[in-house]
């Protein structure tokens, strides 16, 4: 299976994956963990996007996780679907039984994950073990599991973000217009903006107002922060990744701003 | 549809002449992953938020200099431990190039994170304690540099700062250099004086040692000549996958059938007699494509789709050659290994192995002897431990489509894996 969010990683897998099997179909789906906190535009585009390809989507909706009662919905201002999506991927793989996801994730996105292989091994609780990784040689990729545990494949890892802008420049990929500039409405918490959205109370010191943005990275509305820009075309966002002096999670992610090591304890519980 | 000459540079982001992988290896505290971090920091690399995270944490553990290594060490328990466990991929660019840094542990238990952070690398820095200069640890990543055939190796002599700037220090260490490199199959080696403490000669040449006229080390990796190792005289064709469009939406894919993969050797052209191994049936090379586009030309480490002229029985893990150019089919192998595991490798073991695009089982015949990575001596042994090298025979199921690792990394390399727990167990170059 391969995750598809609507984000710019994902939507270079699609392009590989096109390269790798056409003109036959593809040999697994596509798998979107749904929050319900999405950008309208990223599904606008997920949805236009797997009808040209003419593959396979299945949703797993966190919404639905939280119905089962399998997780319960953090609350007050701060609140966020992000790590309930583990619960909602794992019940996803162990319900299909898919043994391998692919994703977009990069190895220069963050500190734990440039340790991770191309071929990462996850037990049958769908965790990581950085210390037990498999040894991944020339190119002689180890895809042996035993039922009930998976891989996450990540084609990308050795990518940077300038990398994936470029090739989507290269390509010509159509991208979710949210990653270009534009006028949006906004509020600031902890030094970076958010889009104003449903899904997050606002403190009381902070005020919605409009200002020019663009996204570096799409998450959910709730941790997916902004930056200002003026780039809005291909050739003015490239410019201004390459003379970026802040990573782009740094720069646009609550999520891994909890703790020292936010990524790596999500990642051992089976995140993304 | 339009024919179009494609060359390595037109194959996504693996530029030839842009892109430099290089693996480092040191003992501990011979200040890896501070010269890593130095050059990050000082190519502008290292963004803000990640120096400011790591002043934060040296401030917060006293250190009395930001300390670089931090930029990479990103497991909780190596930053406890203020040590490397794991290998850890690191990107940084300059104007001229494009670099992929594998950063390998030195500590003798990590040797199979060194084989590993070697196997993709087309250079390798050793780092040398300039107090302490050769040891056990250097000999062995020359050694490992060596066997894992990278073409180029770089030795850096770390803490110049520390010898005071000492002319006669670094060429007594750069004479006993030589001495080891001559005995190992290395064909292109520099050695460079610095301090990735204070920076000099990593990025800016040094004020303090003008006795040295020789590159700064981000000038060598700059200017080092990439894919020499790629070999351009035998085709070698893998075959990974076969597209065969199960619904076809259009008349055309309906006789569609191509072997798509990833040339591992040679020139392959539409019209060139070809070889199916391991069946030797031939045929010609009718059209080579990527993504619809038809291409006159593939190289290595293209990606593309062949067709056959002829309807032949082709499936994944064959092999396409050149038939009077063909590479060794065997179920009798002779290699050097690497063991990767706590449970020994046995004679008599038996072991699933994956070679190129192809998964057969071997069992181990003989060990032919352990090779002492510190010395080079060759040492009988009835088995091969955690970390060890060592000469093996082994006996395969199917037969092994390959050629010796000396004259292709790709089709001259496989791995062994444990076939109750699934772990990679080995690494293979074979002889």
């Amino acid at each position: 299976m391969l995750l598809f969010s609507g984000g710019k990683d994902s939507i270079i897998l699609l392009r590989l994956a096109e390269k790798a099997f056409r003109p036959a179909r593809f040999p697994f789906p596509l798998l979107h963990v749904d929050t319900g906190h999405n950008f309208p535009e990223t599904l606008v585009y997920r949805d236009r996007r797997v009808a040209e390809l003419g593959e396979r989507l299945i949703v797993a909706s966190v919404q639905d996780s939280i119905d089962r009662g399998r997780v319960t919905e953090e609350r007050g201002p701060r609140a966020s679907r992000n790590r309930l999506q583990t619960t909602t991927l794992l019940d996803a793989l162990e319900e299909h039984q898919f043994d391998a996801a692919i994703g977009g994730a990069r190895r220069d996105e963050e500190r734990a994950r440039a340790k991770e292989r191309i071929f990462s091994h996850r037990d049958e609780f769908g965790q990581w073990d950085p210390k037990q990784q498999r040894p991944e040689l020339w190119s002689l990729y180890n895809g042996r599991v035993k039922r009930g545990e998976h891989l996450r494949v990540f084609p990308l890892s050795n990518w940077t973000e300038l990398d994936v802008w470029e090739y989507i420049r290269l390509e010509q990929i159509p991208l979710p217009e949210i990653y270009f500039a534009h006028r949006r409405e906004v509020f600031e918490r902890d030094g970076m903006y958010y889009a104003a959205n449903p899904y997050v109370q606002l403190l009381p010191n902070e005020a919605i107002r409009t200002e020019t943005v663009r996204f570096r990275t799409i998450g959910d509305m709730t941790c997916t922060g902004a930056v200002r820009s003026g780039a809005r075309t291909l050739d003015e966002v490239i410019a201004e990744v390459a003379a970026a002096r802040v990573t782009e999670r740094g720069a646009t992610r609550a999520d891994d701003r909890f703790t020292e090591a936010a990524m790596e304890d999500r990642k051992r519980e089976g995140y993304f | 549809m339009v024919a179009v000459a494609i060359t390595p540079e037109h194959f996504g982001l693996d530029h030839d002449s842009e892109l430099l992988r290089f693996s480092t290896a040191g003992s501990v505290d011979d200040g890896k992953s501070t010269l890593i971090g130095r050059l990050l920091y000082d190519t502008k690399t290292a963004f803000e938020d990640q120096l400011q995270h790591v002043e934060d944490v040296s401030r917060r553990r006293g250190d009395v200099r930001t300390n670089l290594a931090l930029l990479t060490d990103g497991l909780r328990a190596e930053r406890e431990q203020g040590i490397t466990i794991d290998v850890a991929y690191r990107y940084f660019a300059t104007k001229k190039r494009k670099f992929i840094i594998a950063d390998t542990p030195g500590h003798v238990q990590y040797t199979r994170n060194m084989v590993t952070g070697a196997s993709t690398a087309a250079l390798s820095i050793v780092l040398i304690d300039a107090r302490h200069g050769l040891v056990e640890q250097s000999r062995r990543h020359a050694q490992i540099a060596a066997l894992l055939r990278i073409p180029q190796l770089v030795f850096a002599v770390n803490k110049m700062d520390l010898v005071g700037w000492d002319e006669a220090r670094f060429r007594q260490i750069e004479a006993e250099l030589r001495e080891v490199v001559t005995r190992l199959d290395v064909h292109d080696f520099v050695v460079i004086p610095i301090s990735a403490l204070t920076g000099a000669n990593v990025v800016e040449r040094s004020t303090e040692m003008p006795w040295y006229a020789g590159p700064t080390l981000l000038h060598h990796l700059e200017t080092a000549p990439v894919a020499t190792d790629r070999n351009l005289s035998d085709a070698r064709f893998p075959v990974q996958w076969v597209i065969r469009p199960q619904s076809p939406e259009s008349e055309d894919a309906h006789d569609y059938r191509g072997y798509a993969g990833q040339v591992a050797g040679g020139v392959l052209r539409a019209g060139d007699e070809v070889v199916v191994l391991p069946s030797g049936v031939t045929t010609r090379i009718a059209k080579i494509e990527q993504h619809g586009v038809t291409v006159e030309a593939a190289v290595p480490p293209m990606s593309v789709t062949i067709h056959l002229e002829d309807n032949v029985d082709v499936s994944r893990g064959d092999l396409i050659a050149r038939p009077h150019n063909a590479p060794v089919v065997s179920q009798a192998l002779d290699a050097m290994i690497c063991w990767m595991t706590d449970k020994p490798l046995a004679p008599r073991g038996r072991y699933a192995l994956k070679h190129t695009t192809r998964w057969t089982r071997a069992i181990v015949d003989e060990i032919t002897f352990r090779l002492d990575v510190n010395t080079g001596e060759q040492v009988a042994a009835d088995g091969l431990g955690l970390n060890d090298l060592g000469r093996v025979k082994l006996r395969t199921t199917t037969p092994v489509i390959f050629d010796p690792y000396a004259r292709n990394r790709t089709t001259g390399s496989f791995i062994l894996v444990d076939e109750a727990t699934n772990t990679t167990v080995a690494a293979g170059m074979l002889l």
